[in-house]
């Protein structure tokens, strides 16, 4: 960002000032790469452009052509060599132009930069990052939410907020991680969600859970723009009496199974909501843990309210019916509660 | 770092390279013997014939300089400073292996000392890795070349050209060892690629290439070195094409039966060993007694590698829970290893005009960024594109057979392995 000197500066950093999850990316980003020198940022369009959504805008400007590196369209070039940058002892930060395209280098996330550890001791303290979900009428190759492909894989951490604050946190501690991070940006907050953020250098712990809303009926579980929904469909809930603690998961893996835990022994119910599609969704693996660990303290079914098993589809009306609503959760709530 | 490159060899270095031959073949017909003995878990891959590519190539590289092999690339391991045992011990899968028996084969690497990278199965994808790998050595300053191999199978992944492509928009101190042994497990060259020469798909990164006689060491080491010289210098990735064959089977289970029997024998007849050997005792650089003194060395070492990795133990069941994660400063203090000030690559000395006017883009400090303008609608027809290399090409050092051939430009290739290995397949 240029400021009227025509001197880079990094935005707005006035303590209290609300900022948006797009600006909240984007300041991570600079006061990392600011902070050490070892911060690299590699993607297509990254640099001149300063990104898609413009959240490596200025950049360039201050960093320079070694450190912000525009690349070729290939995701499996960007990750191999955002892996082999690591080895080095460097921190890269890949920007996937949009999420979806995170599945064109799924063989180099999956099996090489997720095993290398395990396998032959070799940490790959690396960032892919990029805007996911839906709700902008993106059509099915520019909403998805992908999320599950690599929780699924041990040797990943997966990391997806809902606030400004959260996001910068979380990011500033992804790109400190010694362990490949993703981390996914729902473009449906990037310019609609504000928040404050601290002017100080902070990060926030990978892996964490974070009560959104107290209540003592039911657990709402939920993570990205379907927090909001959530919140709102718990406000909507608490007109009718019924009062709903609200979770906002952060990170998927690992999963803050304690949290998720300590509110259902209280609550006795529980409710998933996300964004992504119903079958081998995150709900899945919940219902298991529950089962698993607080069997005796459920009083009614582990209810989910997904997307549909679908692609998404591009038009409103059917995107509308695909995704999630507070409406929908709201009746799903108040149906578990009559248990 | 980089070998004097006036001509011929020291009679050191011809020494070394055949004591690598060697013991890269004793090191894998110990593994035979082993498999035979039930005594390898998993399966065993064989170099046969292709020593003096693994051998010559990663010779020319120096000490701080990176690999990444693949599965017949045994050689290079043991030229980088691998020692035998921890390739035996990791086909056995033993607690004291690389990978304590998590990984098998040569799938394992050194991050801190030798600078070698873990293959996958994957084909393809360590050449984006090892793009990387250059790119973040030339940010450093750490003036160090990456090197890793391909087959003509792994020649058609996507990744490969991913990862080259890249790599030469970045001029990436990068060379590749495109190893054609002319079979992809039971599949002929000619059936996967279309191309007489697979040296030729570097033309499509606007990247330089060598075709060598893969069967002849002093031919490898010579085109190999003058590539890392290059690469070093910022002349960006090259591509080597060395022609040879796969003697054996895909793996010990493939006895390769749709190897035709005339391909077999005109290779078998070639075994770069044994070519060598008639060089040297040609040149007066090896004789009987200095042979028996290199078989003994052998033999001995290779018993007591041998003895060390059988008595090594199976890892304890429990440790398949450990190690997915890094947990901190406690398992891995990263440190990149700065050889250039870091005022280099911070503000202000690192801001720029985000523009696209920057002469060079993303060639780096030292690489020779100017030869690689930006074209504003104004490109030069073919015809009046000078040529990629401004520096006079040198010519690779004397060899003992047949010498490598540079492919530039249009001119005509004239590869005599590539004409041999036609008439094999005939």
């Amino acid at each position: 960002m240029a400021g009227a000197n025509g001197t880079v500066t990094n935005g707005s950093r006035e303590s209290g000032k609300e900022i948006t999850f797009l600006e909240a990316i984007r300041q991570a980003m600079f006061e990392e790469m600011e902070r050490d020198p070892a911060v690299l940022l590699i993607g297509e369009d990254v640099g001149v452009y300063g990104g898609a959504f413009k959240t490596s805008e200025g950049l360039l400007e201050r960093f320079g052509w070694e450190r912000v590196i525009d690349t070729p369209i290939s995701e499996s070039a960007i990750i191999g060599a955002a892996c082999g940058m690591s080895y080095l002892g460097l921190r890269p930060i890949c920007e996937m132009q949009f999420i979806d395209f995170i599945v064109c280098a799924f063989n180099q996330i999956t099996n090489f930069v997720a095993k290398g550890h395990y396998l032959w001791n070799a940490p790959a303290p690396m960032v892919i990052r990029g805007p996911s979900g839906g709700g902008v009428h993106g059509g099915p190759f520019h909403s998805a939410n992908p999320e599950m492909y690599f929780v699924h894989t041990p040797g990943l951490k997966v990391v997806y907020p809902s606030t400004p604050y959260d996001a910068k946190g979380l990011l500033k501690a992804a790109v400190r991680d010694n362990n490949p991070v993703l981390f996914f940006e729902h473009k449906f907050l990037y310019r609609r969600i504000k928040g404050e953020v601290p002017a100080e250098d902070y990060t926030l712990p990978i892996g964490k859970a974070l009560v959104r809303r107290e209540g003592r009926h039911l657990t709402i579980l939920s993570y990205a723009a379907m927090v909001h929904t959530s919140l709102e469909a718990a406000d909507a809930l608490a007109k009718e009496g019924i009062e709903s603690e609200v979770i906002d998961l952060r990170t998927l893996l690992p999963l803050d199974e304690e949290t998720i835990l300590n509110s259902v022994r209280k609550t006795n119910k529980c409710l998933v909501v996300h964004e992504d599609t119903k079958t081998g969704g995150i709900a899945g693996e919940i219902a298991a843990i529950l089962c698993e660990k607080a069997f005796g303290h459920l009083d009614g079914p582990l209810v989910r309210v997904t997307a549909l098993d679908t692609p998404v589809p591009y038009a409103p009306t059917l995107e509308e019916h695909f995704l999630p609503n507070a409406k929908k959760v709201f009746a799903a709530a108040k149906e578990l509660a009559r248990y | 770092m980089v070998k004097d490159m006036t001509g011929e060899l020291t009679r050191q270095q011809y020494l070394d390279l055949y004591y690598y031959m060697r013991l890269n073949r004793a090191v894998e017909d110990t593994m035979v013997k082993l498999f035979r003995q039930n005594k390898i878990v998993g399966g065993l891959y064989s170099s046969l014939g292709q020593e003096a590519i693994s051998v010559g190539t990663c010779y020319a590289l120096g000490k701080k300089d990176w690999i990444a092999p693949m599965i017949r690339n045994i050689g290079a391991l043991l030229v980088k400073g691998v020692p035998p045992r921890d390739i035996f011990m990791q086909h056995m899968a033993k607690y004291d292996s690389p990978t304590k028996g998590k990984d098998g084969t040569s799938h394992f690497g050194d991050l801190d000392n030798l600078h070698i990278i873990s293959p996958i199965s994957m084909l393809g994808d360590l050449i984006p890795v090892m793009a990387g790998v250059a790119i973040g050595g030339r940010y450093l300053g750490q003036k160090i070349v990456a090197m890793t191999w391909i087959g003509d199978g792994g020649s058609s992944t996507g990744v490969f050209h991913e990862g080259l492509n890249f790599a030469a928009t970045q001029k990436a101190p990068f060379v590749l060892i495109l190893e054609n042994n002319l079979w992809a497990y039971s599949t002929p060259v000619r059936r996967q690629v279309p191309l007489e020469n697979l040296a030729d798909r570097a033309k499509a990164y606007g990247i330089d290439s060598y075709i060598v006689d893969g069967n002849n060491v002093v031919a490898v080491y010579n085109v190999a070195r003058e590539a890392v010289e290059r690469a070093r210098a910022g002349e960006g990735p090259i591509l080597i094409e060395a022609k040879t064959f796969r003697r054996l089977g895909h793996a010990q289970h493939d006895p390769a039966e749709y190897v035709p029997k005339e391909m077999r024998a005109y290779w078998e007849a070639r075994d770069p060993i044994a070519l060598y050997e008639k060089f040297l005792a040609a040149e007066k650089l090896l004789d009987a007694a200095g042979k028996k003194a290199i078989d003994d060395k052998l033999d001995t070492l290779l018993a007591a590698e041998r003895e060390f990795a059988e008595n090594s133990p199976m890892p304890p069941p429990e440790l398949a829970e450990t190690g997915v994660y890094c947990t901190g400063d406690d398992c891995h203090q990263i440190r990149a290893k700065w050889e250039r000030p870091v005022s280099e690559v911070t503000p202000p000395k690192s801001s720029v005009k985000p523009v696209w006017t920057v002469p060079g883009f993303g060639s780096g400090k030292g690489s020779g960024g100017a030869d690689a303008p930006i074209h504003f609608g104004d490109t030069p027809k073919p015809a009046e594109m000078p040529a990629h290399n401004p520096q006079p090409i040198r010519k690779p050092a004397k060899a003992p057979a047949k010498p490598a051939t540079k492919v530039t430009g249009k001119k005509a290739v004239k590869a005599t392995a590539a004409s041999a290995s036609r008439k094999a397949r005939r």
